[in-house]
């Protein structure tokens, strides 16, 4: 099996942080992982995606051109990557900031307010963890357990306080799309 | 019988290859007594430039590295870091140091880079045959400035040892002269100074020596000491630009 | 010891770090600059040294001097970065310095752009800098084997007293994969006695230089760096060949264009041709034999070489396969990295005209 996800948004969203720990969560679970950001000026304040592939088999190439699934995080990443994905795959769409609908309908299409979400639980930065648990709740990609464990590794024991929101947003986006 | 001269354990005993009447000969035997009077040749190591002293490795008698031209500065951070405890110097001219090495003298200074540079100033490039240098004076005739030196086409002669002495990384910078016995002793002092500058760990210390090069400007030895004191030495006045205690 | 995710610039610069490195010496440019911050933070916590240098030209040289002073040393830049420091590799090469230096390779000529390229396989592979020379060149495709080589690398830079280049790309430098410091065929290294660090009379004096001024001598000199690089072309050829053995036509590839290959060879599959990889792992040396070999395979009916340049390596392919099959080009330049599916279209243009 092979998962082969986009997380596309801007920067200061998390887009990033999201997709090196649904890859570091792949890793701890013994699966052949890729991480591959975009890079450059496109960054400074512009989109900025990630190609993230988890597989049991050895990564080939680590640049996503038929995506098992899009994480859009903003308009204009929904606008660049809803054709990446591939027919019967999975497209996961922020609603909070994105309001018009997917215009596919070969592929399985949620709608997160993740923002909202995020904002319920006190702070809109977890929106990206929202979404990062909606996407694992629907793709099975990796458990729960390795990314609150990926989480310990990235955050570092100085931001160890911020694990239990983080947790809690997961769960939110994974009960959200139940 | 007592013994009142000898060469300097710190020179080989290869013959210099330099031209009549030509002073690099004069300071490599500087360096090489100050390298033996501190008792320091077995812990040094020397940089080559590209130009007239290219083979500055065949005569001075410690290790030796030769680097590309204007790179000295640069080839000694990396040895000096190496080996903090080891006495590092490079040996230049100055279209080494003044034309293609500015930003490498530069940035050695401004980091405080604890080595000595012997700076050889004759205000015009020997090696290549003659032409103009950095610090080529106003007027002065060489194969490039056939008319003199244009200040409106070819800019101004650049004080290097003035330019350097304002950066906080340079410990130590004296500009000195060998035209005469009574200068090539103070020429020994300041280089001795800059190595103790060294060893004090005080960072970077340069000797500018004004030097002579009878060949390229057509001119007896004589003449050419005569001329490096009346034309030279107004410009680029001698002294201490910069000593930290 | 586990893995870790790594983005492949701090594996690269951490490899460097295990295999002793404790001198680096670069100057910023995209898409390399994860080495030297990397560096900046972990050479003081090892009792290394890091500078900043002024330019990439005086980076260089500062890698002259330590090597010549017997340190493993380290330089990382980019492209237009790399030509600025030819003038001193070519030194180092003369001055037989060992030491290794990371190209993470963007698209040129000139300024050029930021995204991943391998235009620069020539200036790699032929010389690069003024001279008879050569570097040794290792091309890793993951971050994994960007680690091994690199530890590998000051091995064999010190063993045979030549600078080593590891050629990645932008994609390699900022992509993240999980990798394992590893220490495997350690070999034994001759003594630095060559290095100047004092010279106390117990040993000749060392002097590290190129500069020979008579033609005769200089000869001798150029003649004995080659018959090293003689032992090298025998001794150090890496290469990998995946699917070969009944392959209609055989892909050659390297780096992050050779990680592409492997989708399109399932791709392939599918469509009932049968494709085989050669992913020359070391650039120089190249792997000519192996392009001879599998050249006179019956099977194997033609060559395409595929690239992030115009055409570089393919006429070191064209050399090894000597005419035997025809050998064909497709490629793509800085940050247009071809796709699986127009590599899969070449394959059958080229099966198409074979076949005719």
């Amino acid at each position: 099996m092979t998962h082969q996800i986009i997380i596309a948004g801007f920067g200061g969203q998390g887009i990033m942080s999201m997709g090196q720990l649904l890859a570091y969560a792949g890793m701890l679970e013994d699966k052949n992982v890729s991480w591959l950001p975009s890079y450059g000026p496109e960054m400074r304040g512009g989109t900025a995606n990630c190609n993230v592939i988890i597989s049991d088999d050895m990564v080939a190439s680590p640049i996503i051109t038929k995506a098992t699934a899009v994480i859009a995080m903003n308009k204009p990443s929904l606008d660049k990557f809803e054709n990446a994905v591939s027919r019967g795959g999975l497209l996961l769409i922020n609603s909070s900031l994105i309001d018009r609908k997917a215009s596919r309908d070969d592929i399985e299409v949620c709608y997160i307010p993740a923002n909202e979400i995020a904002e319920k639980l006190g702070n809109s930065r977890v929106a990206n963890m929202v979404m990062l648990g909606s996407y694992i709740a629907k793709s099975n990609a990796v458990s729960p357990g390795s990314v609150i464990n990926s989480l310990t590794k990235v955050l570092g024991s100085s931001k160890a306080h911020f694990i239990p929101i983080n947790q809690k947003a997961l769960s939110m986006g994974a009960e959200y799309v139940k | 019988m007592i013994k009142v001269f000898e060469r300097p354990k710190s020179l080989t005993d290869k013959p210099f290859h330099y031209c009549p009447g030509c002073t690099h000969g004069i300071v490599h035997r500087l360096v090489a007594e100050v390298m033996d009077e501190l008792n320091i040749r077995e812990r040094t190591v020397g940089v080559a430039p590209v130009g007239c002293a290219v083979f500055a490795y065949e005569y001075f008698n410690c290790d030796m590295q030769e680097a590309a031209h204007g790179r000295a500065p640069a080839v000694a951070t990396g040895i000096k870091r190496v080996l903090p405890d080891c006495v590092v110097f490079t040996y230049q001219g100055d279209g080494d140091l003044a034309a293609i090495g500015t930003a490498e003298i530069v940035h050695a200074a401004t980091r405080g880079e604890n080595i000595t540079t012997v700076f050889i100033n004759n205000a015009i490039y020997g090696m290549t045959g003659g032409q103009m240098a950095p610090t080529t004076l106003i007027g002065q005739v060489t194969a490039t400035t056939p008319y003199g030196r244009d200040k409106d086409r070819a800019g101004y002669p650049v004080r290097m040892s003035e330019m350097l002495a304002t950066l906080e990384g340079s410990a130590y910078i004296e500009r000195v002269s060998v035209h005469d016995i009574k200068h090539i002793t103070q020429a020994k002092k300041a280089v001795k100074k800059a190595f103790e500058t060294q060893l004090a760990g005080k960072g970077f210390s340069m000797v500018e020596v004004l030097s002579t090069c009878p060949t390229n400007w057509g001119m007896t030895p004589a003449e050419a000491l005569k001329w490096l004191e009346t034309n030279m030495i107004p410009y680029y006045p001698l002294g201490v630009k910069k000593e930290v205690e | 010891m586990s893995k870790v995710l790594m983005k492949g610039n701090e594996a690269i610069a951490e490899a460097a770090i295990r295999a002793g490195c404790r001198y680096f010496f670069g100057y910023p440019i995209t898409p390399q600059n994860e080495i030297p911050a990397y560096m900046a933070k972990r050479m003081p916590e090892t009792g290394g040294c890091f500078i900043q240098a002024e330019s990439e030209v005086s980076a260089i040289n500062m890698v002259y001097g330590a090597a010549g002073a017997g340190a493993r040393v380290m330089t990382s830049s980019s492209s237009p970065g790399i030509s600025l420091k030819q003038e001193g590799i070519s030194y180092m090469a003369a001055a037989e310095l060992p030491c290794v230096i990371v190209n993470m390779v963007r698209g040129g000529p000139g300024l050029g752009g930021i995204q991943p390229a391998q235009s620069d396989y020539f200036q790699a592979t032929k010389g690069g800098g003024h001279g008879d020379y050569h570097l040794v060149v290792l091309a890793p495709s993951t971050i994994q084997e960007a680690a091994d080589l690199v530890i590998e690398g000051f091995d064999i830079a010190d063993q045979y007293r030549n600078p080593v280049m590891i050629l990645g790309d932008g994609i390699l430098g900022q992509m993240m994969e999980p990798v394992e410091f590893r220490f495997s065929n350690r070999r034994e290294l001759p003594p630095k006695t060559w290095a100047t660090t004092g010279h106390t009379g117990e040993r000749p004096r060392n002097i590290i230089n190129s500069l020979i001024i008579d033609p005769q001598a200089l000869e001798d000199h150029v003649n004995r760096i080659y018959q090293k690089y003689g032992h090298i072309m025998k001794n150090e050829v890496k290469v990998e060949c995946c699917n070969c053995d009944n392959a209609d036509i055989i892909v050659a590839a390297y780096g992050t264009t050779s990680r592409i290959v492997k989708s399109v060879i399932y791709l392939a599959r599918q469509e009932g041709i049968d494709v085989g990889l050669i992913r020359p792992i070391t650039l120089w040396p190249f792997p000519a034999n192996e392009f001879s070999r599998w050249a006179d395979r019956q099977h194997v009916k033609a060559f395409l070489t595929v690239e992030m340049s115009t055409g570089q390596m393919v006429e070191d392919v064209r050399l090894g396969v000597n005419g035997k099959k025809p050998v064909f080009f497709y490629g793509r330049t800085g940050g247009m990295v071809p796709e699986p599916s127009a590599i899969l279209e070449e394959i059958k243009k080229v099966m198409r005209s074979v076949m005719k």
